[in-house]
This record gives C-alpha cells, sequence and structure tokens, in this order.
C-alpha cells in the first residue's frame, strides 16, 4: 500500500497548481466554464489523457496521478467540464470501443457520464428519455449513456450537438460548475460495447480526490485569515474557540488525504480491496469536505456569508460534491453490505 | 525481507510464542520479562532503533507490520511501553553513548523498566511549571519533589525525570533531565487508583534522592527541549500503538460488537459503520505517517493529531458499544463497563485533548501563540499550580 507521492507525483501537482494558480485562480470559479483554459489544461498538461492508455494518446498514467491532478482541480473549484470528462473516461476505459478516449486525450471532446443507471432502452440504434440531472451536460460534447437491451446493459455515446436532443442548463447551487436537464428523443446512440462493471467506485475514488482538494483549500483559506484577523487586539486564530476547531479540521484533512491515497492505489494496484476503499472514501471524505467546507464559512464571521466572498463558492461545491453520486447513506449502505453487517 | 514476508513471519513467530492469556499462573512481571527477552531475541524488540544498541535498524514499516500482527494477541509488554515508546527513543536521541550502553539493550530485553517523571500535582497541560528541584551537590545531583501520574512506576528500575534546576530564569529554562534510580531509598511510590478500579498510576517523593552527574541527560538548564523529544515520541508511539499489546480482546471493535448485536437493525448497522470508517480513518492516518517517515520525513507535532483522533476514537467506542448493548453493559463483570470506564484516559495521559488542539493549531498550522505571561518572568516570581 502506498500512501505517499512519489516524486513524479509531488512534480504533477506542482505543475497543475502553478498552471491554475494563473490561469484559473479561485475568484475566476464564479465566472463559469472558460473554454480556452479548460484547452490548455488539455494540451499543455495532457490533464483529459492522464487514464487513458498511451496506445489511445493519453498518458496512460493511474489513479495515485489522477487524484493528484483532481486534488488541485477542485481547489480552485475549477469550472467546466474536467470532473465529467474524467467520469466518462473512466467508463470507457472499460469498453471495448475506444474510439472517444482519443478524442477526450487530445482535449478535443469534453464528455458526461449518465448516471444512475437510467433504464433508458436502446431501440433501432436511438434512445428516448430525460436525465433530469447531467453533470456538465451544457459543456459536454458527448453523453455516455448505459442503455438497456435485449442482451443486458450496454454503453452508448450519444453527440450532445446532434438530432433529438435537447439541453436546458440547471440552477444549480454551486454556481461554479453546472448540470444541465438532458432530454433526448429519439436520438443516435452508438453501442461501444456491454457496460462496464465497477465504474462506480472508481468514480467515488476521483470524486474524493476533488473533495480532498476542496477541503484542503478551504482549512488553508480560513488559516491564512486567522493570522492576518484581529479581534479583541489579538490575531484570531490565537483565540482557542478559533485554533481548537482549526486542529480538528485539519485531523479530518489529515485521514482525508490517507483515505483518498488508498483508495487511490486499491484502483490501481489491488482490486479486490477496491469496492470498500472506495466506499469508504465516499463516506468519510464526502462528509468531511463539507464540514471542512462550512466550518471555514462560519469561521470567517459575516464576511463568510458574503456573495462577494469566495467562502459559499466551497461550501456550495463541497455540499454538491457530497451528494453527486447518490444520498451518503447509499455510500455508507453498501460499506455495511461489504462488511458483510 | 520484503514487507509481506516480514509480516509472515511475524505472524508466524507469535502464533508460536504470544501466550495463550495472561492467566492467573506466577508472577505476571517475571512472564512478561521473560518474554520480553524471547522477543528480543526473536528481533522484534527495538526493531527501528539502532543495531548499535540492541534495535533491528529497520524502519516504520516493520514496526507496524509487526504491531498490526500483534493486535491478534494480548501481549504482556504493557510494563515496558513507557520504555520502548518514550524513554528509550529519547536516550537514543539524546543520550550520551555511555548512556545508551549502559540502559538500551537491557530496556529491550525486558530485564529493566522504566517510568517517566514528568506531571506534578501543580503541572499537568503546563508541565513547564513544575517544582521538583534538583541541586548540586559535588559530583552529584539531589533532588525532592513530587511527581504524579506516573504509570508503571511500582514496577519501574529507572525513570526519566524532568526537574528544576535553576529558579532564578524563566520557568522553560530552568528544567534538567536525568535518570533516576527508582529503587534509590529516597524514592517513595505510592499506587493512585484509577476511574476504572486499575491501579496502573502513582504518585512519587523524591526525598535527598542523589542522581550522579553522569545520568543527566542533556545539558543542564536544556531538559525542556529534551522532554519535547520525550513527548513527541509519547504521541507517535501512542498513536502507533508501540508496546501497548494486543487490542485482540477490545469488546468495543467492530469485531466484538457484530458477534453479539443484532446487525440487520439498519441503526444498529449505520453506527456500526461509523465505527469502521472512523477506525479506518485513523488506522491509514498512522499508516501514512510511518510511510513519510521512513521517506524520511519526521512526521513531529502531526503525532499529536493522530493521538488526540485516537482519544476521540476510545471515548467514541466505548460509548458507542454501551449504547448498542443496552443495560447489561454497565452491570457485573460485562467487558463494556470497564472499556466505558477507562476510555478518558487516552484523552488526558500523555496530554489532554486541549493540549494536543493547541499544539496541532501552534506548530502545525503555525496559527498565532495564545498571549502568554508566563515566558520571561523568572520562575520564582511565577503563579503556579492551583491557588484561590
Amino acid at each position: 500500500m502506498k500512501l505517499v507521492l512519489s516524486q513524479e507525483q509531488q512534480e504533477l501537482r506542482a505543475a497543475v497548481r502553478a498552471f491554475l494558480a494563473a490561469a484559473s485562480p479561485p475568484p475566476r470559479a464564479r465566472e463559469g466554464y472558460d473554454p480556452a483554459v479548460y484547452a490548455r489544461l488539455n494540451g499543455e498538461l495532457g490533464l483529459a489523457g492522464l487514464l487513458v492508455a498511451e496506445e489511445y494518446g493519453g498518458a496512460g498514467a493511474g489513479f495515485a496521478d489522477l487524484a493528484v491532478a483532481l486534488e488541485e482541480t477542485g481547489a480552485v473549484l475549477l469550472p467546466g467540464p474536467f470532473l465529467a470528462t474524467t467520469f466518462a473516461a473512466i467508463a470507457l476505459a472499460g469498453v471495448p470501443d475506444k474510439e472517444l478516449l482519443t478524442g477526450i486525450a487530445e482535449g478535443r471532446i469534453a464528455a458526461t457520464l449518465a448516471r444512475p443507471h437510467t433504464g433508458i432502452p436502446l431501440r433501432d440504434g436511438t434512445v428516448t428519455g430525460t436525465l433530469p440531472q447531467v453533470l456538465s451536460g451544457m459543456e459536454a460534447d458527448v453523453l455516455l449513456l448505459p442503455a438497456t437491451t435485449g442482451d443486458g446493459l450496454v454503453m452508448t455515446a450519444v453527440d450532445l450537438h446532434g438530432e433529438g436532443v435537447t439541453r436546458t442548463p440547471l440552477e444549480t447551487l454551486d454556481i461554479t460548475r453546472g448540470q444541465a436537464r438532458v432530454e433526448l428523443g429519439g436520438a443516435a446512440a452508438r453501442v461501444l460495447g456491454p457496460a462496464p462493471a465497477g465504474v462506480g467506485d472508481r468514480l467515488a475514488v476521483a470524486l474524493a480526490a476533488e473533495q480532498l482538494g476542496v477541503m484542503r483549500a478551504a482549512l488553508d483559506a480560513i488559516v491564512a485569515y486567522a493570522k492576518v484577523r484581529v479581534a479583541f487586539g489579538r490575531y484570531i486564530g490565537s483565540y482557542q474557540g478559533v485554533k481548537h476547531k482549526l486542529a480538528d479540521m485539519h485531523g479530518k484533512l489529515e485521514q482525508a488525504e490517507s483515505i483518498v491515497r488508498y483508495a487511490a492505489w486499491a484502483a490501481d494496484e489491488s482490486p479486490d480491496e477496491l469496492p470498500e476503499a472506495a466506499a469508504l472514501a465516499q463516506a468519510y471524505v464526502g462528509r468531511a469536505c463539507f464540514e471542512v467546507a462550512r466550518d471555514h464559512l462560519l469561521l470567517h464571521g459575516g464576511i463568510g456569508y458574503t456573495w462577494e466572498h469566495d467562502a459559499h463558492l466551497y461550501y456550495k461545491r463541497a455540499k454538491t460534491d457530497e451528494v453527486l453520486l447518490g444520498p451518503p447513506r447509499a455510500h455508507r449502505a453498501r460499506l455495511a453490505d461489504l462488511l458483510e453487517l | 525481507m520484503n514487507l509481506a514476508d516480514y509480516r509472515r513471519a511475524a505472524r508466524a513467530w507469535l502464533q508460536e510464542n504470544a501466550p495463550s492469556d495472561d492467566g492467573p499462573d506466577g508472577d505476571p512481571i517475571a512472564r512478561a520479562k521473560d518474554f520480553m527477552a524471547r522477543l528480543h531475541d526473536a528481533g522484534y524488540s527495538g526493531i527501528t532503533w539502532p543495531q548499535r544498541w540492541g534495535g533491528q535498524g529497520l524502519t516504520q514499516e516493520e514496526e507496524r507490520a509487526f504491531a498490526a500482527e500483534a493486535k491478534d494477541h494480548t501481549l504482556p509488554t504493557y510494563v515496558f511501553s513507557i520504555g520502548l515508546g518514550m524513554t528509550g527513543p529519547t536516550l537514543v536521541d539524546r543520550g550520551t553513548d555511555e548512556q545508551r550502553e549502559r540502559f538500551l539493550r537491557p530496556l529491550l530485553r525486558g530485564e529493566e523498566i522504566w517510568c517517566q517523571l514528568f506531571s506534578e500535582p501543580g503541572a499537568g497541560s503546563d508541565v513547564a511549571s513544575l517544582q521538583t528541584r534538583a541541586v548540586r551537590d559535588g559530583a552529584d545531583w539531589v533532588v525532592n519533589g513530587q511527581k504524579v501520574w506516573t504509570s508503571v512506576a511500582h514496577h519501574a528500575d529507572w525513570g526519566l525525570l524532568l526537574a528544576r534546576t535553576d529558579v532564578d530564569v524563566p520557568k522553560h529554562r530552568g528544567l534538567t533531565m536525568f535518570v533516576v534510580d527508582m529503587r534509590h531509598p529516597g524514592v517513595t511510590v505510592r499506587p493512585l487508583r484509577d476511574m476504572s478500579g486499575r491501579a496502573n498510576f502513582n504518585e512519587i517523593f523524591f526525598d535527598d534522592v542523589h542522581i550522579p552527574d553522569e545520568h543527566r541527560v542533556g545539558e543542564v538548564n536544556d531538559g525542556w527541549s529534551v522532554a519535547v523529544t520525550t513527548l513527541l515520541h509519547e504521541r507517535l508511539s501512542i498513536s502507533a500503538g508501540v508496546g501497548m499489546g494486543g487490542q485482540r480482546d477490545n469488546p468495543a471493535s467492530l469485531e466484538a460488537l457484530r458477534r453479539t448485536l443484532d446487525t440487520s437493525d439498519p441503526l444498529v448497522r449505520d453506527e456500526l459503520v461509523e465505527l469502521h470508517i472512523r477506525t479506518r480513518a485513523l488506522a491509514l492516518f498512522n499508516q501514512r505517517l510511518a510511510q513519510e517517515t521512513n521517506a524520511g520525513q519526521f512526521p513531529g507535532a502531526r503525532g499529536s493529531a493522530a493521538k488526540l483522533l485516537l482519544a476521540e476514537l476510545y471515548l467514541f467506542q466505548a460509548d458507542l458499544a454501551t449504547r448498542l448493548t443496552g443495560p447489561e453493559s454497565v452491570v457485573g463483570d460485562h467487558p463494556l463497563g470497564f472499556t466505558v470506564a477507562a476510555a478518558p484516559g487516552m484523552a488526558l495521559g500523555g496530554g489532554t485533548n486541549e493540549i494536543m488542539r493547541n499544539i496541532v493549531g501552534d506548530r502545525v498550522l503555525n496559527l498565532p501563540p495564545e498571549p502568554r505571561v508566563d515566558k520571561t518572568v523568572p520562575f520564582k516570581d511565577l503563579k503556579v499550580g492551583t491557588q484561590e
């Protein structure tokens, strides 16, 4: 089990961090998706192709590296379809038709994954039905849709710019990353192969890595503020009422990082451990991320409740992420099942 | 040997050699000493200590691999835990070669038992305000004063003693560390009964106890920096479970609770999942700290975060286990009665949770310190202890 970053991973982190600090610092997050930043993210850093095998134009890296990247994109609340495309790449890794992967690795195609399984049937190569919430549904070019057939569940690809597709942006709590309602009315769906198993576990690991970045940035922000903000003649970070809360938040961050490294390692190296590690990751990190983001907002005082301050952006991303893969009790129930309780 | 092989070998050795139970036969200290000698012969005592001083020169990975295997057994190593986890590593770091030569191998072989003499009735969280005096007398130091909360002192041969050697300077700058002979006639050890009913800790009185200057650890009046070394080791060893024996019989663990509770009850299931989540989260954090240590990155004050989380886990799981089990958990000799009574110990011993939070805030997050009135005042002018 490997829980510490390699030299290469530390270098990857430094490169992604430096790029995002210049191209997409947190205040930019409220301006929403910037395709130019996304193109550079994939062009200069090749992030969308991290998980894609080298033979399809990617870096052939594992979840341990992906987690490093997602932590950094989470820390700046990067808008746009990076997480959605990562989800799609995870699903595509398990299907025989790899054509889309090359487009994703090259940064030409932004994709998203329909979830949970919708029960939409495939009929004569077309799909009809409504997906009420699709992550980055307005920004994605392609929707990966598990569809039911007489031979079981297949993974299909739907061109979101094509005929029979109606997309409506949703008003979301998280103003930094959107969702859309997607109505499919006889839209063409290309079959990529049988729907792969184990995708949900890998999504859980990827999301936990983003959540780790969100909580780290939130804690860093309030720690920095506690060192400069003065009340009653003292820096607020010197008061135990503040300091002890920050210490508890630090403990959550340490444990969350340990779980994310473990779950990423399990995704790469130990498939038998992955289901439990993935459920643990969402059950612990999702909650911890929200609690840290919440307390970082509260400790800012009134300024943290204002629209102009960034604290609410972290709070809202953390809440949205916590429920992104289903209600948290689902992860806990799965963990109970895996523990054979 | 790779780690998996090491772990397999440790498992096999433990299965062969770990006592089947700590039954009533014979003198438990003699049995514990015998076991430690065999542990050392097998290479499992002082796993990370330098070979020169009787250790194995291996890494934290092996140490924790062995600890993980030892969790399945109840090892009689408790009386050695202070020496193995705290005073021994302090001598490894700060002792003279003569002190290391004299003390470390007997410690690792279980021939001598150690205790740590820092806290006093008037100086617990604020241990640097301690009042036990050591006064120079020719080649010796003469010690008078009182210590408290001293685990295993009633069995100890040696103690690591922090005493005041100068009252005319601020409190942190007038302390010196010593190794004191607990068999000296001026040392009186009185057991104290804790809230669980056990008498594992003591109060100690020093009446004109002589210590040769060769048993001074570090420079005169530099005892605080030595104590910080000890306390860092203390928190790390507590969080890593060094020398703590096994958790095999922990009646508040998930493994124990699932045997007795109706896990088809969704409320029980969810509580047990919470216990699993917290246990795993802390175990993985401790493993990450060990891997960082092996990579040359000493965790330092982050060990205090691990110790704080462990204390909270103990309180949580004992409380949870009794709530889930119900009324029978608090009567007769039900094991959970003892568990819940002992649970606050971890949140107090080795630094309270509040002190741990201060340390994490000050030294990990580098937050501004609280304003202090005690750092520049000569000790003799300082208000200390409990005052009406």
